[in-house]
């Protein structure tokens, strides 16, 4: 796939890989803090065991395994488009995927207002989604 | 409340640091166009050799560390969608680090999702 359209297509599609992953990642990643609780204070002593807490975790661990997943998939859609077109579009897909999982996993409460804002950053995703995936460089 | 404010410095503006710098590192490696585990390896292992690269990963490491602070005390629901204030460090970083080519079109797609981000940040009650 060398045509603009294809490589728009394939960048979607990892981008979608992505979404999922980092949001699934997100979800143990909130578990698992929750149950440790805030750091007390910023003592080095304090600011340890909050960590070693956080670092023995299987639910923080299977939070970074899921990010790490993320963070390949991330490397590969880079080295073809350009930052500035993926941060937005992968981290701003992800939102109504998180906030979701969230209120139905997590059974967080979210606002009206709240969802606002999700719709707002999707219409957002939408206007940077139809710029050039690559501007610098060689066109594709 | 200093707490997670510092927090979500690291994270929005250290964190959009590291990935710009992973972004330089990409670029210098060339593109990758076989998806086989073998090249993809290869392609990762050469990312790791860049210093561009290990400079990201110390910075997305702080910055990881902030949002695990972050999420021991705060709903998952409102710590995501109020990072996205990224975007516009990001794009800035974008145009004046990294040299891209950020269109009118693209600026005003960032400036709509920090207007969300606005939303969500008021709507956080």
């Amino acid at each position: 796939m060398t045509s603009q359209t294809g490589r728009r297509l394939e960048t979607f599609i990892v981008i979608l890989i992505m979404v999922a992953v980092t949001a699934l990642g997100d979800i143990f990643l909130r578990k698992g803090m929750a149950r440790i609780g805030a750091m007390p204070s910023w003592a080095p002593a304090d600011v340890f065991h909050f960590f070693f807490r956080a670092f023995t975790s299987p639910l923080v661990w299977l939070g970074i395994a899921s990010q790490l997943a993320f963070f390949v998939a991330y490397l590969l859609v880079l080295s073809w488009a350009d930052y500035s077109f993926v941060q937005p579009v992968s981290n701003s897909i992800s939102y109504p995927f998180i906030v979701l999982s969230a209120e139905f996993i997590l059974h967080e409460s979210v606002s009206l207002l709240r969802w606002a804002g999700v719709a707002v950053i999707c219409l957002g995703v939408f206007v940077v989604g139809r710029t050039q995936v690559k501007t610098t460089g060689e066109p594709v | 409340m200093i707490t997670n404010a510092i927090f979500y410095f690291f994270v929005v503006v250290v964190g959009t640091g590291g990935e710009m710098c992973v972004s330089r590192a990409t670029k210098l490696i060339g593109e990758v166009h076989d998806f086989s585990p073998r090249s993809i390896a290869r392609h990762v292992g050469r990312a790791l050799a860049q210093p561009w690269m290990w400079i990201a990963v110390t910075m997305m490491a702080f910055a990881f560390f902030s949002l695990l602070g972050m999420l021991a005390t705060t709903k998952a629901s409102f710590v995501y969608p109020s990072t996205a204030v990224s975007y516009g460090v990001g794009a800035l970083g974008g145009k004046f680090f990294l040299k891209e080519d950020v269109t009118p079109q693209r600026w005003l797609g960032v400036a709509v999702i920090c207007v969300g981000v606005l939303l969500v940040i008021i709507g956080k009650g």
